[in-house]
């Protein structure tokens, strides 16, 4: 019975979730708001390993990213949603609704067609936020504070309260993902990726995997979005840049398609990366990230997940 | 046309450009047949597969599945409807296992997935192993395929289309690429695994031994045409079979 619960999926994830909760009590403040946009970033990750397991990936996740942002951001100066949950689980429906419009259009591609088109999108939206000055143009908006069931915390625990509420949702939704890609259609789109034109003779649509799976993407990256601009309390068209978009691909190469928790280990060097490249070597930290991703490349090809997934498959053998 | 006409073809045409690939072709094949498609590379055996299968659509004519015309749907769509085929180079998902392979087969012939459930399920792994078993498959279940040798390859490509239990099975080659020795074995491993089925089966195959053995019926094409058609002594003894087909002045009867 008990190696039973520990095996179980749901019961490692609160086992993780409720350990990073009381972890977040220890650690300073800082390490709190870097962890929590680790997780916004990595939602979006998560989206683009998805499209990955189906033999895309994205380089405009900025696209979802950043109207899962503004969906956040003009609901709560617009609407007077200040619900931070809400917010967020919001802009997941909303943004996923969008995916599904545009992704019938996107599904059509592949390679780096589907990878570029994607890209054009993000900068449309972009060159289109710009010139919006109603919603702050260049300069974006300041979003107001967050509330959690019609509490506003204090200040001081502002960070660590949205920090818990990430880590809970994004948990629920990771749990979930990995159903997903054990189940019959995340096979599917596995095999997909391999080989599309066996997965069509065998009788199933390589096309509406491609749907579904960016349709789950754009859902995760407004999440994120949205995750990310409550989190800065700040929201402006760098949401959507390509540079951003960039950000979400390497976390995904450096992540793998193997793990889902790999992908929040590789948002959060992302982030380490680039706060403390920031801090002791300014201006210098793309090359920091670039050499990074260069020796993730070459020595870890398939990411970090790879790993995860060497040492779960030794540990089941040894049982 | 005969009541357990399941397959039909009406003045089915094909070119490429000068090439006609498929020449007027009428055919129609019934319920339980093993039907052979022979001829010289380029006669129009695998146009007419493809055409069947819908990778490839008639310029005109007509296609029907159990009197249901399929001519213009695409592949997925026929295969739902009940043709699955092979292929000659085994189009099989390599990074994965065999067993994976099949589960994957599985999985795209259920009509209701659910999102949620884990895939390798007890009842999904007892039909695998059935069919695992079926095809002498099993000591390679968990081997990667892309590190298994030809013939089990190929038995794996043509169990993954049988796993969808098809009205039709159409076999592209299956001794292709395999070694003189092992072509029987294969054959017969096969016809094994499809029989008391009542599963029609057509193949494209160039060995004659094998073309005699193991079909009831024989279609030789050459530049795109049907040129004979009918049970193996009558078309393999046919002159223009002899002349553009087999090369022969004599086949030797069915024993």
């Amino acid at each position: 019975m008990s190696e039973k619960l520990y095996n179980n999926l749901l019961f490692q994830s609160i086992f993780l979730m409720s350990f990073l909760i009381l972890v977040g009590l220890l650690i300073p403040n800082w390490l709190v708001f870097v962890i929590t946009k680790a997780i916004a970033y990595g939602l979006v990750g998560l989206g683009i390993i998805t499209l990955m397991r189906g033999g895309l990936v994205s380089f405009g996740q900025g696209f979802v990213f950043g109207i899962g942002g503004y969906t956040a951001g003009l609901l709560g100066t617009q609407a007077g949603l200040t619900d931070a949950m809400l917010l967020l689980f919001v802009s997941f429906l909303f943004t996923g609704l969008v995916g599904l419009i545009i992704a019938p259009l996107l599904a059509r591609y592949r390679d780096i067609f589907f990878a570029m088109l994607s890209l054009a999108f993000s900068m449309v939206l972009y060159g289109i936020l710009i010139k919006i000055d109603a919603i702050g143009g260049s300069d974006g908006f300041v979003l107001p504070e967050s509330t959690y069931f019609g509490i506003k915390p204090s200040s001081e625990y502002a960070d660590y309260v949205l920090y818990v509420v990430a880590i809970i949702m994004t948990g629920f939704i990771s749990i979930l993902l990995r159903y997903y890609y054990d189940s019959t259609p995340g096979l599917i789109a596995l095999a997909v990726r391999e080989n599309e034109l066996r997965v069509e003779y065998l009788g199933s649509s390589a096309f509406n995997v491609a749907v579904l799976n960016f349709t789950i993407a754009a859902g995760l990256g407004g999440m994120g979005g949205a995750l990310n601009g409550i989190a800065l309390g700040h929201i402006d068209p760098e949401f959507t840049y390509w540079t951003t978009s960039g950000e979400f691909v390497f976390i995904s190469i450096l992540a793998g398609y193997l793990s889902v928790p790999a992908v929040f280990l590789a948002a959060l060097l992302l982030e380490l990366v680039r706060s403390f490249s920031g801090r002791y070597f300014p201006d210098t930290w793309q090359l920091i990230l670039g050499l990074f991703l260069i020796l993730s490349i070459i020595f870890i090809p398939s990411g970090i997940g790879s790993f995860f997934k060497q040492f779960f498959d030794r540990l089941k053998k040894s049982k | 046309m005969s009541k357990q006409s399941l397959l039909r073809a009406e003045n089915v045409n094909k070119s490429f450009g000068a090439v006609v690939a498929a020449n007027n072709i009428n055919i129609n094949i019934d319920k339980g047949e093993k039907v052979s498609l022979i001829g010289s590379n380029g006669a129009g055996k695998t146009t007419f597969m493809n055409m069947v299968t819908g990778y490839l659509k008639p310029d005109t004519g007509h296609i029907y599945l159990k009197n249901e015309e399929i001519t213009q749907l695409d592949p997925r769509i026929i295969t739902q409807k009940g043709i699955s085929r092979s292929f000659q180079i085994p189009q099989i998902f390599e990074p994965m296992t065999a067993w994976e392979n099949l589960l994957i087969a599985l999985g795209t012939s259920q009509k209701k997935h659910s999102y949620f459930k884990n895939a390798r399920s007890k009842e999904n792994g007892d039909f695998i192993d059935e069919i695992l078993n079926r095809f002498a498959l099993n000591e390679f279940a968990h081997r990667q395929v892309s590190e298994l040798p030809g013939g089990v390859r190929k038995l794996l490509d043509i169990a993954m289309a049988l796993v969808r239990k098809p009205d039709i099975l159409l076999l592209d080659e299956p001794t292709s690429g395999v070694g003189a020795e092992e072509k029987y074995p294969l054959m017969d491993t096969i016809a094994k695994a499809l029989s008391g089925q009542g599963l029609t089966v057509i193949f494209v195959e160039h060995d004659m031994d094998i073309v005699q053995n193991y079909s009831d019926r024989i279609i030789a094409f050459y530049q795109g045409a049907v040129i004979a058609d009918g049970n193996g002594n009558t078309v393999l003894n046919d002159s223009n079979v002899k002349k553009y087909v087999t090369g022969k002045t004599e086949v030797k009867a069915k024993s």
